[in-house]
């Protein structure tokens, strides 16, 4: 046992920038499944409507811990030597795009109807209506609940310290393991956690009531 | 891909697995009625409290909101002992499952109680009725009816996070597929299985809470 220096705090504060790029590419690789999902849960085809609503399901109804163990011991078990970025950018992008999915298709069937009959009526196609008429007004209400869902994605990739990814939660541990100070390290990285959540937490709940002042008639 | 599936070893184990499923249905029953009895005074004090008793239950679910579980988790079972609090696992799992189930639920009891019409506690104030009379015959029923879905999805999130409790190896469902893989080797096919299991304890759950949606708030007739 030895005491905290002012160097093991630096060392969990470094350890967050991977926690931070973590996030970050989850979220482009989940926004890339979210946005299949959604346009597939508000597609006219009901075999695609039907297969969206399965994969929500899924990822939804069941814990992400063993969404990561399965992608990490699944690619192991198919000869794959997915690296852990890999592992747990896949494991957190596939959860990550069915609460997006779900969360965007939301905002599509928000945009009234008679938006798209109109372009129907104008002659465009399913694609320009999407495009031109429905996405830019979904997108505007997107925003805020996109932002929030943020804090999840990035409370989330804590989990990745289990499968071995070394991030914050992971670099606490390691430093536990060196000092045996658990309380006071895991209350810094819980309140490394809180600093990176709480402003996006803020963020989302002014964006939001700002959407409702500009949507109240 | 030349892997062949088997699942023999995991059907040798089912017994491990269904007393593992039956205590994360245990923790998480157990923590959903504490988390909501918690919630309802944690929202009466957020709501109607005096001030500082409102920014301590503000900031308690602000911090616990903004933290990943598995860190709270952490703090519970590391940390406490140090400061002299000893606990088995399970019951580090079962304190940490309603701290973080509480944080949530204050939050959604909040918004129902904000949404019951003014007008309902005005009329029972003038009909003579105490305060806490009135919170808890004519607000309370009103926001829980408003907030049974929310709710409900909250509460099937917290069980799916009792799957994290098993680091501090709690006896629940993934905790025995872990000991049952590194038992067999047979990783995937039991985390298979695990998943499925929890799929259709999500599914139950959703199940149950909507006949309890039926059987406490039936449809309102509209005149």
């Amino acid at each position: 046992m030895r005491a905290l220096g002012p160097s093991d705090f630096l060392f969990l504060i470094e350890a967050a920038r991977w926690t931070i790029l973590l996030s970050l590419s989850a979220f482009i690789g989940g926004g890339i499944v979210g946005a299949f999902i959604a346009l597939g849960r508000v597609s006219e085809r009901k075999w695609l409507r039907w297969l969206s609503i399965g994969y929500i399901q899924l990822f939804q109804g069941t814990p992400l811990l063993l969404q990561l163990f399965l992608v990490f011991f699944g690619s192991d078990m198919l000869g794959l030597a997915l690296g852990p970025w890999v592992a747990a950018t896949l494991g957190l992008s596939l959860n990550a795009g069915a609460f997006l999915g779900e969360i965007w298709r939301g905002c599509i069937q928000a945009v009234p109807r008679a938006q798209s009959e109109a372009g129907q009526a104008l002659g465009l196609h399913y694609l320009p209506i999407m495009r031109r008429v429905v996405l830019p007004q979904a997108l505007r209400l997107a925003v805020a609940p996109t932002v929030g869902f943020l804090v999840n994605l990035v409370k989330s990739t804590s989990l990745t310290a289990i499968i071995g990814f070394v991030e914050l939660t992971r670099a606490g541990q390691q430093l536990n393991n060196t000092t045996f100070r658990p309380f006071t390290i895991y209350m810094t990285v819980a309140v490394i956690y809180f600093l990176l959540c709480w402003p996006l937490t803020l963020a989302s709940r002014k964006l939001e009531r700002r959407m409702n002042v500009a949507y109240r008639r | 891909m030349n892997y062949t599936f088997h699942f023999a070893d995991v059907w040798a184990a089912r017994q491990e697995l269904a007393d593992g499923a039956w205590l994360t249905v245990q923790l998480s029953a157990v923590s959903m009625v504490l988390s909501l009895t918690i919630a309802v005074f944690g929202a009466l004090a957020r709501t109607s409290g005096p001030k500082w008793l409102r920014m301590i239950v503000a900031s308690y679910v602000e911090f616990i909101r903004n933290t990943p579980f598995l860190v709270q988790v952490f703090v519970i079972f590391f940390g406490l002992p140090g400061m002299g609090l000893r606990l088995d696992a399970n019951t580090g799992a079962l304190i940490a499952m309603v701290l973080n189930g509480s944080a949530y639920t204050i939050e959604i009891v909040r918004a129902g109680i904000e949404a019951v019409n003014h007008g309902q506690i005005e009329a029972a104030l003038a009909l003579g009725l105490h305060r806490l009379q009135v919170f808890f015959k004519i607000v309370l029923p009103q926001a829980l009816r408003a907030v049974f879905a929310p709710l409900g999805s909250q509460f099937i999130l917290l069980m799916l996070n009792s799957s994290i409790v098993s680091v501090i190896s709690a006896d629940e469902l993934t905790a025995a597929a872990q000991d049952i893989q590194s038992r067999t080797f047979r990783s995937f096919e039991t985390y298979i299985v695990t998943i499925v299991i929890y799929l259709i304890l999500s599914i139950s759950f959703s199940a149950v809470f909507a006949l309890l949606n039926r059987l406490f708030f039936p449809k309102l007739e509209r005149s």
